[in-house]
C-alpha cells in the first residue's frame, strides 16, 4: 500500500532523484535550495552514491558533465546566481547531447537579488541561458508531490532525448512541507548509452565527447540534427493543466507557485459570476502552445513573479489573436489572489 | 632478420600531429601513450582534453576522450572518476587552461586529493589563440598582449603551480620536468609513469608539469626554442619532485 510522508520540497527532489537511480550529486551551497544538498549529503554515502560539494557552481556543473559523459545519472542544484555560473556548463552539456538534471530554486534578481521566491529566471531557463542554439527541457512543478514526480520524469526524459532537463521551482516550492507519495512517481527507464566515454575495454572503437567543430558546415549539420530532436520534443512533450476554460471570458496563465494563487483567484471570480479560467504550463520548454489554439477567451492574463517573461510565450502561442495582459510582482513578492481578481476585473471592464 | 627498435605506442593513432614543428605537445602525447601502453591501461583510460592547442588531442589517442570547457578539465575529470572509480582518468592541459581560467578547478581537485592524473603543458604562452601573455609568461617576456615585455608592476609575476600545490596536503605526487633534452625527456617519462601508477594504486592526485616549447608564438626556430627553455625557463621553474607521498590516500 502506498504511503504519504510529509516532506520539504527540496528534500522530496532528493528522494525522488535517488529513487530514479541518481547516485551522483554535485552541489554548491546557496539559499533557497540548501535542503536538497543537505539531503544528498546525508543519504548518498549510505547507498554507495557520491555527494560532492564543489568549489563553485562552475565546477559542479562540469563535474555533472564528466559524470554524465561516463553514462551515469548525474544532478546538480542551485538558485539563480548559481545558475548563471552553470550556464557555461549547460551549453557544453547540451552541445554534447548529454543527459542530466539541474534544479533551479529561483530567487529574486538581478544580481545577488534576494532569497525570496521569484520567477524571473524564465527567460534564462527557456531560452538557454548559455551561448548557442540549444534548449533545456524545463519542468515547473507547483506542489511537493509534483516536484517528486517531475524529478523522476526529468531523469527519464533527459535520457530518452539526450537533452539536459531543468526543474524550475522557487524558494517557496522548495521549502514548503506537503505530503508526498513516492509510489506515484514514474519508475526509472534507462536508455542504452553506447556513446558513453567509460573506457573502451578494447572491445569497441573509442568514444569522444566533444563540442568543437571548426568546419562551419559540420557544426551547422549538428545543430540541424539537434533541432530535429527539439522538434520531436516540441510535438510530444507539451504538458499543462487547465480548469474552467470552456466558457471563459478570460484565461489566466501561470506556472509553479503562482498557479496556486491563480487557482484561488479563479474560485473567487467564479463565485462572483465572472467567467475566468486558468492554464498552467507544466513544461515551460517546450511551451504548451497547442492548448492556446483550443480555447477562445476574450483575453489572456499572464501572472508571474517577474516583470513579464512567460507573457511573451503566451502572445506567441495565441498569435496575439486576443489581447494578452500581464500582472506580476517581483523581487520575492508573491502576488495575492485579490490583486489577481482586481486585475481581471480591470481587464474585463476594458473588453466590455 | 629484422628487429623492431622503435614502435609507435598502440594507444597513439596513426594520425599526423597538427602541432607546429618543434612543439612539445607531440613529444608529450607520445610519452603519455607509451606509459599507457606499458601499464596496459588503454582500455580503461579516459582522457580529458583542454581548450588550447591540444583541444583535438582525441585525434591522436586510441582511447575515450572528453573535451572540457576552457579550464574545467579537473572538474570534468572529477565527475568521470567519481562515476568510474576503476577507470584511469587524466587531464591534459595548457598553462592558460590550468593556471589561469582553471586555477580554482586545479587547486580544488588537488586539495581534495582527487584520484586523477594531471599532465600540465607549461609553454609560458597562450598557444592556440596566437601568443598572448599567460599567467606563466616570464618577466619581460614579449607576447601579443605584453608587447613591451611582461611588466611585473602592472602584469604581475609568473605562477609556479608545482610550488603552490605542494603547500597542500591533498596531492600525492607533484613534479616538474622538461622536454629540452633526451635525458630530460627520459626523466619526464618516468614522472608521467609514476603519476599514472599512483592513480592505478589509488594514491590520489598527481600532477606533472612539463616545461614545453611554442616556437611559433615565441617567434623562434625549434632549436632556438629549446635553447630558451633551457636558459630562461628552467632557472625560473626549477625541475624536480615537489611532493611524493607514498601512503595510500583513503
Ligand atoms: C571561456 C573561454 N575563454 C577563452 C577562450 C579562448 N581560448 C582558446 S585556447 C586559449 C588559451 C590556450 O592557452 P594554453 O592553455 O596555454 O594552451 P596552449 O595552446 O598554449 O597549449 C584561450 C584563451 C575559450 N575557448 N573559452
Ligand atoms: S602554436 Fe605553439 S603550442 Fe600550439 S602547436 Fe604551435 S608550437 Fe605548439
Ligand atoms: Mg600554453
Amino acid at each position: 500500500m502506498s504511503e504519504k510522508v510529509l516532506m520539504k520540497g527540496n528534500e522530496a527532489i532528493g528522494e525522488a532523484a535517488i529513487r530514479s537511480g541518481c547516485r551522483h550529486f554535485f552541489g554548491y551551497p546557496i539559499t533557497p535550495q540548501t535542503e536538497l544538498s543537505a539531503y544528498m549529503a546525508k543519504k548518498m554515502p549510505k547507498i554507495g552514491g557520491v555527494f560532492l560539494q564543489a568549489e563553485s557552481e562552475v565546477a559542479a556543473i562540469n563535474m555533472v558533465y564528466g559524470a554524465a559523459s561516463a553514462g551515469v545519472r548525474a544532478m546538480t542544484s542551485s538558485s539563480s546566481p548559481g545558475i548563471s555560473l552553470k550556464s557555461e556548463g549547460l551549453s557544453y552539456i547540451a552541445a554534447a547531447d548529454l543527459p542530466c538534471v539541474v534544479v533551479n530554486m529561483v530567487r529574486g534578481g538581478p544580481g545577488l537579488g534576494g532569497i525570496q521566491p521569484a520567477q524571473s529566471d524564465y527567460f534564462q531557463a527557456t531560452r538557454g541561458g548559455g551561448h548557442g542554439d540549444y534548449h533545456l527541457i524545463v519542468l515547473a512543478p507547483n506542489s511537493v508531490q509534483e516536484l517528486a514526480y517531475l524529478t523522476a520524469e526529468a531523469f527519464n526524459l533527459s535520457e530518452e532525448y539526450r537533452i539536459p532537463a531543468m526543474i524550475l521551482g522557487d524558494g517557496t516550492i522548495g521549502q514548503m512541507m506537503e505530503p508526498v507519495d513516492f509510489d506515484l512517481i514514474p519508475e526509472p527507464v534507462y536508455a542504452q548509452k553506447p556513446w558513453a566515454t567509460n573506457g573502451t575495454e578494447g572491445k569497441r572503437e573509442k568514444n569522444v565527447t566533444e563540442t568543437l567543430f571548426l568546419e562551419p558546415s559540420e557544426l551547422e549539420e549538428r545543430v540541424f540534427e539537434r533541432e530535429k530532436k527539439y522538434d520531436v520534443v516540441r510535438e510530444n512533450l507539451q504538458r499543462y493543466k487547465s480548469h474552467d476554460t470552456d466558457d471563459a471570458d478570460i484565461i489566466i496563465v501561470s506556472y509553479g507557485l503562482t498557479s496556486r494563487v491563480v487557482e484561488t483567484a479563479v474560485k473567487i471570480l467564479r463565485s462572483e459570476g465572472i467567467k475566468a479560467g486558468a492554464i498552467r504550463p507544466i513544461t515551460l520548454w517546450p511551451f504548451p502552445e497547442k492548448v492556446f489554439k483550443e480555447v477562445h477567451p476574450k483575453a489572456f492574463l499572464s501572472v508571474e513573479m517577474s516583470m513579464g517573461q512567460m507573457v511573451e510565450d503566451v502572445k506567441l502561442a495565441c498569435d496575439c489573436s486576443v489581447p494578452v495582459h500581464f500582472f506580476g510582482r517581483t523581487g520575492g513578492v508573491i502576488p495575492t489572489p485579490d490583486e489577481v481578481v482586481n486585475k481581471v476585473k480591470e481587464i474585463l471592464k476594458e473588453v466590455e | 632478420m629484422s628487429k623492431t627498435i622503435y614502435e609507435k605506442p598502440h594507444s597513439l593513432t596513426e594520425t599526423n600531429f597538427h602541432y607546429c614543428p618543434g612543439c612539445s605537445h607531440g613529444i608529450v602525447h607520445k610519452l603519455v601513450c607509451e606509459v599507457i601502453d606499458e601499464l596496459e591501461i588503454e582500455g580503461k583510460t579516459i582522457a580529458v582534453e583542454p581548450v588550447g592547442c591540444a583541444v583535438t588531442a582525441h585525434n591522436y589517442f586510441n582511447f575515450d576522450v572528453v573535451q572540457a570547457a576552457h579550464g574545467r578539465a579537473p572538474a570534468v575529470a572529477t565527475g568521470l572518476k567519481r562515476a568510474l572509480p576503476d577507470r584511469v582518468v587524466f587531464t591534459y592541459q595548457g598553462d592558460g587552461d590550468l593556471a589561469s581560467i582553471g586555477t580554482a578547478e586545479t587547486v580544488h581537485s588537488a586539495t581534495r586529493g582527487e584520484n586523477i592524473t594531471v599532465i600540465f603543458i607549461n609553454n609560458t604562452i597562450y598557444g592556440m589563440t596566437g601568443g598572448q601573455m599567460a599567467p606563466t609568461s616570464l618577466p619581460g617576456q614579449v607576447t601579443q598582449t605584453s608587447p613591451y615585455g611582461r611588466d611585473t608592476h602592472t602584469q604581475g609575476y609568473p605562477v609556479r603551480i608545482c610550488e603552490m600545490l605542494a603547500t597542500l596536503d591533498g596531492p600525492s605526487y607533484i613534479a616538474r620536468v622538461s622536454t629540452d633534452s633526451v635525458p630530460h625527456i627520459k626523466e619526464a617519462k618516468k614522472a608521467i609513469k609514476k603519476a599514472f601508477e599512483n592513480q592505478v594504486n589509488g594514491k590520489g592526485f598527481s600532477i606533472v608539469e612539463i616545461l614545453s616549447t611554442c616556437p611559433t608564438n615565441w617567434g623562434m626556430s625549434p632549436v632556438e626554442a629549446m635553447e630558451r627553455l633551457r636558459k630562461e625557463m628552467i632557472p625560473y621553474y626549477p625541475l624536480g619532485v615537489f611532493k611524493d607521498v607514498e601512503e595510500v590516500n583513503e
